[in-house]
C-alpha cells in the first residue's frame, strides 16, 4: 500500500463499476480516521506532512470512486483506454439533436417547475446511460463502447449543471411577483 | 494512607501532561473561550464572571486599552477610538465596506486590507481581532494557572481564504498556538452532536452579528461530514440593526449629525431589537445632539422590514440544500446558532422552511465555543480514546485567471480537506519565458467578479514555440482551508520556489513588527520567550514520539529503535540547555530522525482500516 495504489486498492475493492455508496462512504470515513492530519496534531510537522499527503489522496480516490462518471472513466482508462474527451468530440447525431431541445427547452424555461421538469427529464437519461456503462464494463468488458457512454455522460452532466445554475439565478433573484 | 488516583476512561491518564488547551469563538459582537474540564465543556468565566467578552477595543489617549465591556459602555462617548464589529473588515479592504461613511470610523484605504486611524496611530483589523484573542489568552492562563498550549479558533464556514488568513495572523500576534481553524456551524454540531449522540443530516443555520451561515452536515459514528456550505460573509444581526435604525431615522424625520449620534443610534437599534424578541412592542430612544430621539416600534413592523434580509438567508439554505443534492425532507434535525436567531421571526421562518421546529436547547452564544473546546481538547492529545473525527469542506471555489479575464476553477467549492489538485497549463506565444498567475476566490465565470488572492509569475521558461511548454499548478487547501499554490514547468524541470500567501494575509516581517510595537519587548524578553517557546515545541516532539514508541513500537528493528532512542535521550538533554537555537536542533534531528517511523505507523492505520472492514463483511 502506498500513495500510488489504485484507488480501488487504497479502499481494498474490487476493480469494477458498481460500487456500494454506503459501504464506501463507510471505508473512506474509517480511513480518514486513520491518516487525517487532525489524529497527528500534537506529533510533530513531519507526521503532521505525511498525514496530509494521506488524507489528500484518500480524498483523491474518494471523489473518483463515489462519481459514477469519474469511477467509470477511470476504470476504462486502467484498462488501456482512455477517455480523452478533449481530442475526440465526435457524437452521434441523435444524440446531438437531443442536446439541442434540452437546450431549447433550457432558454425558453420561465418558471421554478419548468426547470425542474427539465431537470429530472435529464436526470433519468444520465440514469439510463448510468445503467449501460456498468452493463459495459462488469459484463460485457466492451471498454471502447463504455467510452462513448462516459463522453455522452459528460455532455449530460454539464447540461445538469447549466440547469441549477439558473435554478439559483431564479431564487437569488427572489420569487416572482 | 496515600490513595491512588484512578483517572476516568477517556481521560489523560497522567494529569500532569494535561495539556491546557480551549476553543475560542472570535465573533463579530462578542467573543468566548471554553474549556473541557473534568469531561465537559464548558465556558471560562472572567474574573467578574462574565462569560462574554464583547468584541469592543477602546484605544484611549494615554496609551492604555479597553477590551470588553468597559470598551463597549465608552461607543457612544469616543466613537472613532472603540472599535466594534472589526471582524467584517478582516481580510477586507475598503471597498469591500458596504457604507462606509455610516460608520463611525476614520478608515484607512490600503490595499489588501483597511486600517483604521486612532489616537494611538493605525490600528490594523488582525492587531484590534489579536486584542480580544489575547484576553481570551490570559483569560485561560489565570484560570489554569497555566500556559496555554493552544486553540481551536472558529470562522464563519464561508470565510474565504483572505479573511481564515487573517485569523490565523491575529492569534499568532495574540501569542496563540492554533491547532486548528475550524467553521463555526461544525463547532456547534459537535457540541450539539456530542449531547445528544444524533445521527443522520443536520442543517446548522447560524446568524451571527455580522455573518451568516448555513452548513448541511452528516453525522456518522463520531464523524462530522461537511457535505455542503453557504451563505453570506457580510451579513447579520447588525444589519437588522441598521435596517431598523433608518427606519426610525426615516418615520421620525431626524438625522445623525455627529460620531456621537451615529454611536448612539446604533446602540438604540440593537436595544430595540432585543427587546422585541420578547414583547410585541419596544421604544426606539436615543439621545442625539439635537435633542432626545423616542418612538414606538412594533414587532409587526420590524419584522416587515427586515423580511428581505431574512429571506436572503432562505435562499441560501435552498442554495445549499441543492449543492448538497437533499431535499428539506431529508433532514433530520435543524440547529439554531447565533444571538441573532433569538429573533422569533428567524426561528419561526426557518421552522417553516423545514417543516419542524428547530433545536435550541443549547445557548446559542455559547455553543460554537463549546464545540470548538471539545475539539481543542481531542487535538492536543488529552482525550486519547476520542473517536471525533472533522471532515470539513471548501466554502468557494479556487481558480485561475486565463485568457480573456476568465476563471478556470481547479478546485470546486463543496469538495473534504485537505485537498490536492493539479492542472496543465501552457504559453500562447512562441519563446514566451515567463507566465503570470493569478489565483482567485469565487464561483462567477469572470475574475473581475471573483476575490482576487495572490499574483506570482513563474520564470525563466526556456523558449519554446506557442503552446509546447507544460506549466502544471498545483493548488493546496489544508485542513484549516489556507490554500498554497505552486508551479513547475513540466518539460524543463524549471520550478519556480513559490510560496503564495494571500495578498490580504499580512507578511511574516510585519507580524514581527506588530509584534514588536504592541508588546515593545526588550531583548533579553525576547530571548526568554524564544527559550520557552523552542522548550514547548521540543517538549511535545518528545511526548509524541513516546506515545508513538509505545503504541507502534514493534514496527523497528532493534538499530532503528535504538538510534531514536539516542534522539529522545539527546533531546530530554537539550531540555536544560539555555540556548534556544540548541533546544531548536534536538527538536529537528528527532522529527527528522523519525520521519520513516512516521511512514510506517501511518502504513499499519490504513492496513487497520481495511481489515477493520473485511472483519465486518464476514
Amino acid at each position: 500500500m502506498n500513495l500510488r495504489s489504485t484507488d480501488f486498492e487504497l479502499f481494498g475493492l474490487p476493480p469494477c463499476f458498481e460500487q456500494d455508496r454506503v459501504a464506501l462512504d463507510a471505508r473512506w470515513k474509517d480511513l480518514q480516521r486513520e491518516v487525517h492530519p487532525d489524529r497527528f496534531a500534537a506529533q510533530g510537522a513531519a507526521a503532521q506532512r505525511l498525514a496530509m499527503q494521506w488524507s489528500v489522496r484518500i480524498n483523491e480516490a474518494y471523489q473518483r470512486l463515489k462519481d459514477p462518471l469519474r469511477r467509470a472513466a477511470y476504470l476504462c482508462e486502467l484498462k488501456g483506454v482512455p477517455v480523452n474527451a478533449e481530442n475526440n468530440t465526435a457524437m452521434p447525431p441523435a444524440f446531438l439533436m437531443q442536446q439541442m431541445q434540452w437546450r431549447e427547452m433550457l432558454d425558453d424555461a420561465a418558471s421554478a417547475s419548468a426547470l425542474e421538469e427539465l431537470l429530472s427529464q435529464v436526470s433519468a437519461a444520465r440514469l439510463e446511460r448510468l445503467k449501460s456503462c456498468a452493463d459495459l464494463i462488469d459484463q460485457q468488458q466492451d471498454y471502447p463502447a463504455a467510452v462513448q457512454q462516459v463522453r455522452s455522460l459528460m455532455f449530460l452532466e454539464r447540461f445538469l449543471e447549466d440547469v441549477r445554475g439558473r435554478l439559483d439565478q431564479m431564487d437569488s433573484a427572489g420569487p416572482a411577483p | 494512607m496515600a490513595l491512588l488516583q484512578i483517572s476516568e476512561p477517556g481521560q489523560s491518564p497522567n494529569p500532569h501532561q494535561r495539556r491546557i488547551a480551549v476553543g475560542i469563538d472570535l465573533g463579530t459582537t462578542h467573543s468566548l473561550v471554553a474549556s473541557v474540564r473534568h469531561g465537559v465543556a464548558e465556558c471560562l468565566p472572567d474574573d467578574q464572571g462574565r462569560v462574554i467578552l464583547p468584541s469592543v477595543v477602546r484605544y484611549l489617549a494615554d496609551g492604555r486599552r479597553q477590551i470588553g465591556a468597559e470598551a463597549q459602555a465608552a461607543q457612544a462617548l469616543d466613537p472613532p477610538n472603540t472599535l466594534a464589529s472589526v471582524k467584517r473588515f478582516m481580510g477586507r479592504s475598503l471597498s469591500d465596506v458596504s457604507r462606509p461613511e455610516a460608520l463611525p470610523y476614520h478608515f484607512v484605504d490600503r490595499p489588501g486590507m483597511l486600517g483604521l486611524q486612532t489616537v494611538q496611530g493605525e490600528k490594523s483589523p488582525v492587531e484590534v481581532s489579536a486584542e480580544i484573542l489575547a484576553t481570551l489568552r490570559y483569560r485561560a492562563e489565570d484560570t489554569f494557572n497555566e500556559d496555554l498550549y493552544g486553540a481551536v479558533i472558529t470562522v464563519p464556514a464561508y470565510f474565504d481564504d483572505a479573511q481564515r488568513q487573517a485569523t490565523k495572523d491575529a492569534a499568532r500576534l495574540a501569542g496563540i498556538e492554533v491547532l486548528r481553524l475550524i467553521n463555526e456551524p461544525t463547532a456547534a454540531a459537535i457540541a450539539y452532536g456530542l449531547d445528544n449522540a444524533s445521527e443522520g443530516v443536520y442543517a446548522i443555520y447560524d446568524l451571527g452579528g455580522g455573518t451568516f451561515d448555513i452548513s448541511i452536515l452528516r453525522l456518522t459514528r463520531g464523524v462530522f461530514e461537511v457535505v455542503a456550505t453557504g451563505g453570506d460573509s457580510a451579513l447579520g444581526g447588525d444589519d437588522y440593526d441598521r435596517a431598523l435604525a433608518d427606519w426610525v431615522l426615516q418615520q421620525s424625520g431626524r438625522m445623525a449629525h455627529t460620531p456621537s449620534d451615529k454611536a448612539a443610534i446604533k446602540v438604540a437599534a440593537r436595544r430595540c431589537k432585543e427587546a422585541l424578541s420578547d414583547v410585541a412592542e419596544a421604544s426606539f430612544s436615543a439621545d442625539l445632539s439635537d435633542g432626545p430621539l423616542q418612538l414606538v416600534v412594533p414587532v409587526t413592523a420590524f419584522e416587515a422590514l427586515t423580511q428581505s434580509l431574512t429571506q436572503r438567508t432562505l435562499a441560501a439554505v435552498r442554495k445549499a440544500l441543492r449543492d448538497a443534492r437533499l431535499d428539506v425532507t431529508e433532514v433530520h434535525g435543524v440547529v439554531m446558532v447565533g444571538g441573532s436567531t433569538r429573533m422569533p421571526q428567524i426561528t419561526r421562518t426557518v421552522g417553516q422552511l423545514f417543516g419542524q421546529q428547530p433545536l435550541t436547547n443549547l445557548n446559542p452564544d455559547e455553543v460554537v465555543a463549546l464545540g470548538a473546546a471539545i475539539q481543542a481538547n481531542q487535538l492536543a492529545g488529552n482525550n486519547l480514546a476520542g473517536d471525533l473525527l472533522l471532515l470539513d469542506v471548501i466554502p468557494l471555489s479556487l481558480g485561475l485567471e486565463t485568457m480573456g479575464g476568465l476563471v478556470e476553477r481547479i478546485v470546486l467549492r463543496n469538495e473534504t480537506i485537505p485537498t490536492a489538485k493539479a492542472q496543465d497549463f501552457t504559453t500562447y506565444q512562441d519563446g514566451q519565458t515567463a507566465l503570470a498567475i493569478h489565483v482567485v476566490q469565487g464561483e462567477r465565470d469572470m475574475v473581475a467578479d471573483c476575490r482576487s488572492l495572490a499574483r506570482f509569475e513563474l520564470r525563466g521558461i526556456p523558449p519554446m514555440a506557442a503552446g509546447a511548454a507544460r506549466i502544471r499548478v498545483t493548488f493546496t487547501v489544508d485542513a484549516d482551508g489556507l490554500l498554497s499554490v505552486s508551479a513547475t514547468e513540466q518539460l524543463s524541470g524549471v520550478q519556480a520556489q513559490i510560496e503564495v500567501k494571500p495578498s490580504y494575509g499580512l507578511a511574516d516581517q510585519q507580524i514581527a513588527d506588530m509584534l514588536r510595537d504592541s508588546f515593545a519587548t526588550a531583548e533579553a524578553d525576547m530571548q526568554a520567550r524564544a527559550l520557552a517557546e523552542a522548550r514547548v515545541d521540543n517538549d511535545r516532539m518528545l511526548l509524541a514520539t513516546r506515545s508513538a514508541l509505545a503504541i507502534d513500537g514493534d514496527l523497528l528493528s532493534p538499530d532503528e529503535r535504538a538510534e531514536i532512542d539516542a534522539l529522545l535521550l539527546a533531546a530530554e538533554q537539550a531540555q536544560t540547555s539555555g540556548d534556544p537555537a540548541v533546544v531548536e536542533a534536538s527538536t529537528q534531528a528527532l522529527a527528522q530522525g523519525t520521519e520513516a517511523f512516521a511512514a510506517q505507523r501511518m502504513n499499519r492505520g490504513i492496513q487497520k482500516a481495511l481489515a477493520g472492514r473485511n472483519i465486518a463483511a464476514v
